[in-house]
Parts: C-alpha cells; structure tokens; sequence
C-alpha cells in the first residue's frame, strides 16, 4: 500500500467518521437530558434523506432549497416525536420510554414503507458534490471533503449554542440535575424540546450527506447508521458531546482501515461496531471520556 | 384440624385443579385441531412460538429486571442447531452446494426432543459465555450490549458458510404441523417457568429485579443469580427458534433481525413485565391481531368509497396501537399478576359464603 492510497484510505474514513460524529451528537444529548435511547434517532436520518429526494424530484426545488426544507421538516418531526412519545411517560419507568421509543422507530419505519414503497430510490447527485478533485495522482470526490468541514461547521455552532446561550445554559443545567434545574426555574419541556430539535437537525444535516455517500435510499436505511452512530456515543462517553465526536471520528476511520488493511475481514464490517462496543464496555463502561458514576444507595 | 393439615388439603386440591387445567387445555386443543382449517391452526402454531420466546424473554425482563435486547441471537442458535441435527443427510448436501458442511453435522440426524433440548442447551451455553462481559453492565448499556452480541451473532452465522450455509439459510427443515406438538412444548415450558419462578430462584430474581443494592445486602448472589436468569430465557429461546424453524422450514440469518426481539418485547410489555399469564394471553392476541389485520392490505369496496388497499397499511396500524397502549396503559393486560389457584379458591369461598367472612379478594393475587 502506497502512502497515496493510504491518505485516501483516511480521508474517506476521516469523512465516514465525522458522518457518525454528527449523528452521535443527537443521541448523546438527548440521552444526556432525558437518559433515554433514543431508537428513533436514526429514522429521522432517512425521513431527511426522502424529504430531499422529493423536494428536487417531485417539486423540482434547487438542491439547496430542498435540503434546507429537509432539515427544517426534520427537526419539527423530532420535537413531535418527543412530545407525542416520550413526554406523556416522563415520570414512567425507563424501560417505558425505551419501549416508546423503540414503537416510534418501527412506526416511522412502515409508514415510510406505506409512503415511499420498499424500492431503493436514486438520491440525487447535485454537481458540486461530485466533481472528482486531483490531488497528487489520487482522486477524490469533493464530497469526502465537503462532509468534514460542515461536521465542523457545525460542531463550533453547536459549541457556541451550548456554551455561551442561556438556552445552552439551561441545557446543561438539566442534563446535570433534573430536578433541581425545574426547581430553579428552567422550563423542562421546552429546554427537552430545544434539545430534540437540535439532535434532530443534525440528524438531519447527516441524513443529508448519508444520502450522497450512499445514494441508494430506502425505509430502513436508518436502522444500521442509527445503531453505529449510538454505539459512537457510547464508546466516546454517552452525555458528553466532545466524546460524540471523538467517538463518531474513531469509529468510522477505524471501520475504514479495517477493511483497507485487512480486505478478507470486508464481510464482517458491520460486526466491528459492535466487537469495538462490546471491548469498551467491558474495560471502560461509561467510555473514552465518561465520567466515573457512583450510585448511592 | 392443624393449619399443615389443612395446607397440604389445599395444595392436594391445586394440583388435582392444575392436571384437570392441563387435560381442559388438551381437550380444548382436540376441539381445535378438529375444527379449525390449517391455517388457523398455523397462527395458534406461531402464536406457541412466540409465547415460548416471550416466557424465556420474561424470566429476563420481567422477572430479574435485566433489560436483554438480545434474545433474537438466541432464538436464531437455537432455530439453526434444531435444523442441522433433524435435516436428513440428503437435503443438507443439497442445501450446502456452495461450501459443504463440516463433517460431524453432515450425517448427523436426531429426534426432535432431543433436537429441542440440544436447541435449548446451546443457546444457553452461549448466553454462559457472554454473560460474563453482559452482566457486569446495567441498564441501557446492557440493552445495548446484549443486542450488539445478537447483531455479532448475525454477522458471523452470515459468514460461517460451511456450518449454516451463510446467507442462503437452510431449506428442507422437517416440518411439523401439529398442534399438539406447539403448544404442548408450550405447556411443558409454561409449569417449568412456573416452577422456577415460584421457587427460591425466582424470588431471588424479583428481589434483585426490584432492588439489586438491597438484594446483595440480603446475601443474594447476584451475579449466580442474574447468569441463572439469563441462562434460563436463552435456553427458552432456543427452544422457541427451534419450533420456529420446524414451523416455517426455512431459515436464514434474518430470523436473528433486531425486529425478531421487538417483536417478543412488545409481546411481554403488553401481557405486563412479570407476568406469566400475561405473556401466553398477549402471545395468541398479538399473533391473531397481526393476521386479523390483513384486510387493510387489500382493497375494500365500501360502497360509496373505493379504498384501494394499501399493502404494508397494516405493520402501519400495528405499529401505532402499540405505540398507544405504551404510552397509556403502560401495565399491560395482567401487569405483575398471575392467573393461580389461589385467587380461583378466594373467589369460589366468597361465592359460597356470601354471609361469612369475606375477603377484599378483587382481581387476581398479586405475585410480584
């Protein structure tokens, strides 16, 4: 292997990597608000991605146009999925809301099923994603640049969105103490619907580019991205969005140089998300850079 | 008369009244076999199925509070150990023209009891191996883990082509329509879980399942107990895919899908997390409410509206009514209570003497 090909090899996973980041992102804050897995996370990725392919197929919108509608749509479904599914069981057991989450993934799934039909549809390729950039006899689709920068793009917005708003402050005062934080009077269910339209855009955002990568869409493409991307969150430290990321950049360049390295192991791709889950979870359980948790009893 | 006398007069009587429930049960299956077109008798099959899925996956959840998402990796050892131990020699040469299966497994053909058992003990056997790692979490994280074994599990029986003939699967499994067979499995699992549950056993797993702190502070060994647990809904789980093969007898690396379990989840949380009873009710509703549902697939002529018939409209439906009983009859049907004798005595005594004491005795006896 060539020390081009292997700058390949890492740009693309550089690329799938900051893919996962941005999804990852959406789970680990809500499941740092709310504790709960989201399972319908990933849906919301192919609800994305067909709101697009309609926009530029059916209502000829540019491309731009059409995107911008798709995160925009993306994000109202997230704040009623969170209000429709999860806020009625917020005094319930956990494993309520999990269940309820797991029904909204599976309705989202048929309905898409219903709407859509089951065939792949073509997602459409504008130019500017496509154009095959030349750099040092190596090709590369601008795209596998073009997804980092606006992972990065948004990341500082979001840093900015968390760190320095008072939205952003009450956020983080809830996800440390719920109780506390509505003593002190944070209105819970619009910090919890704020931080669902923020999950579900960059959902939306990565549904996008997923779509490009990928441009084969159909109802259950959310299903393996979703799980990826939750086992992302968990290997970088669920709750914190610094290890979203890490974990999100880990994981996608790791599963990229697997299969450069060691091409007889290609079968087993989707296995290594969980082996690297499962390995992190024995040594480390609250991940790369989780907090120790102690119960009290 | 001594309260032991009087004890052992009672206890005499539950079983005398659980044998008569087992021969009503068969006479109730003889009705059906007899008057019920194969199909319909196809759907109680399935509905067999799942209740044995959903007991194993119960004694988990329901019982020992562990939240498994991983017993669809069960069911598929067990579906696929059941098929290459039954499978004559012939059809698994026919199956496996890609790479043809190992030596032991090509001539190998038992009966299917043993079939079930061996099902049963290899999914357990598995369940041993990653409960080491899975049980040391808790939670979600154990949610997570126990389902990305199953994903694991998927991938390699997907690529281990010369054991389960890869994504191909296996065609030929010997089928098995009686229903005797079904729910008489069903009825055997129903009393061992029965047993176990009402044993030193499982109250050690509801005490853990409601507080695993105090449990240990009690002298619980939690980690015996909770592998014990797991151990024994795997073994259930394997013993279900393993009727679920004899049933359709066709497998593939599919039966193990992460909606297999939701399936067996939605079908425990409806009958109630904790609940025996619960599960079977839910178990033969769930399975009929599917099929029932059909009609929305095909059109329908109202007479002055002309619905077309939508397929896939009835997953939709589902889909959204369970969603609607999670989010408002959260207990499910039974919630932690039990169908047991106890309550049918309590019932008969007030019946009989209205005048007399009385007890409060509304609902069945809380188990839990």
């Amino acid at each position: 292997m060539t020390f081009n090909i292997f700058l390949q090899h890492l740009a693309n996973g550089i690329s799938l990597g900051s893919l996962y980041a941005l999804i990852a992102i959406g789970y680990t804050m809500v499941y740092g608000i709310l504790r709960l897995i989201n399972f319908a996370h990933g849906d919301l990725i192919m609800v994305a991605a067909y709101i697009a392919i309609y926009g530029i197929m059916m209502f000829k919108l540019p491309w731009w146009l059409s995107f911008t509608l798709a995160v925009i749509v993306t994000t109202i479904v997230g704040v009623i999925i969170e209000r429709a599914a999860y806020k009625p069981l917020r005094s319930s057991p956990r494993i309520s809301v999990l269940i309820s989450a797991i029904g909204v993934s599976f309705f989202l799934e048929n309905l898409a099923i219903v709407l859509f039909t089951g065939r792949p549809k073509p997602f459409p390729q504008p130019e500017l994603f496509t154009t095959m950039l030349e750099v040092n006899n190596v090709y590369i689709m601008s795209l596998t640049f073009i997804i980092p920068v606006v992972t990065i793009v948004m990341l500082i917005l979001l840093n900015y969105l968390v760190n320095k708003t008072t939205a952003g402050m009450a956020m983080r005062a809830v996800a440390k103490d719920f109780e506390t934080s509505s003593l002190m009077g944070i209105e819970i269910n619009k910090i919890v619907s704020y931080t669902f339209a923020l999950g579900s855009g960059l959902a939306a955002i990565g549904g996008i580019m997923w779509g490009l990568k990928f441009p084969q869409i159909q109802p259950l493409i959310g299903v393996f991205p979703g799980l990826k991307c939750f086992i992302a969150a968990v290997v970088g430290g669920i709750g914190s969005i610094t290890g979203a990321t890490i974990g999100g950049f880990l994981l996608g360049i790791m599963e990229i140089m697997l299969v450069a390295f060691l091409p007889s192991l290609t079968g087993y791709r989707d296995a290594f998300a969980f082996v690297l889950l499962i390995v992190i979870l024995i040594f480390r359980p609250t991940g790369i850079i989780g907090e120790k948790i102690t119960e009290k009893v | 008369m001594s309260k032991g006398n009087n004890n052992s007069k009672i206890n005499k009587i539950k079983l005398f009244m659980t044998i008569a429930a087992i021969i009503l049960a068969f006479i109730t299956l003889y009705i059906a076999n007899n008057n019920l077109d194969s199909y319909k008798i196809r759907i109680l099959n399935l509905a067999a199925v799942y209740a044995v899925c959903g007991l194993g996956l119960n004694i988990i959840n329901g019982f020992t509070g562990l939240f498994s998402l991983g017993h669809a990796g069960f069911m598929m050892i067990g579906a696929y150990t059941a098929a290459l131990v039954t499978m004559p020699p012939d059809v698994k040469t026919m199956n496996f023209y890609i790479e043809p299966i190992i030596a032991p497994l090509a001539h190998l053909q038992l009966p299917i009891p043993v079939a079930l058992l061996l099902a049963g003990s290899i999914a357990a056997l598995f369940s041993l191996i990653i409960a080491v790692p899975v049980l040391r979490l808790k939670g979600d994280y154990l949610a997570i883990a126990s389902l990305g074994f199953a994903e694991m599990l998927r991938v390699l029986f997907t690529m281990a082509g010369s054991i389960t003939n890869g994504a191909l699967g296996l065609k030929g499994i010997p089928g098995i329509e009686s229903i005797y067979f079904y729910w008489g499995t069903a009825i055997v699992a129903i009393v061992i879980i029965k047993q176990l549950i009402n044993s030193s056993y499982g109250h050690a797993f509801k005490a853990i399942r409601d507080d695993e702190i105090a449990a240990q502070a009690m002298g619980i060994n939690l980690f015996y107990h909770k592998t014990l647990s797991f151990a024994t809904g795997a073994f259930f789980a394997g013993v279900g895919g393993a009727m679920m093969g004899f049933l359709v007898t066709t497998i593939d690396p599919n039966i193990g899908i992460f909606l297999q379990t939701f399936n067996i989840l939605m079908i425990i949380v409806l009958g109630g997390l904790g609940s025996l009873t619960g599960t079977v009710i839910s178990a033969v509703l769930v399975t009929s409410a599917l099929e029932l549902l059909r009609f929305v697939d095909a059109p329908i002529d109202f007479g002055f509206f002309a619905y077309p018939g939508i397929p896939g409209m009835r997953m939709v439906i589902f889909s959204l009514s369970l969603l609607l009983v999670i989010i408002f009859y959260q207990r499910g049907l039974m919630g932690m209570r039990e169908f047991n004798w106890d309550w049918v005595i309590k019932k008969y005594n007030q019946f009989t003497n209205r005048s007399g004491k009385g007890g409060k005795g509304h609902g069945a006896v809380k188990n839990g």
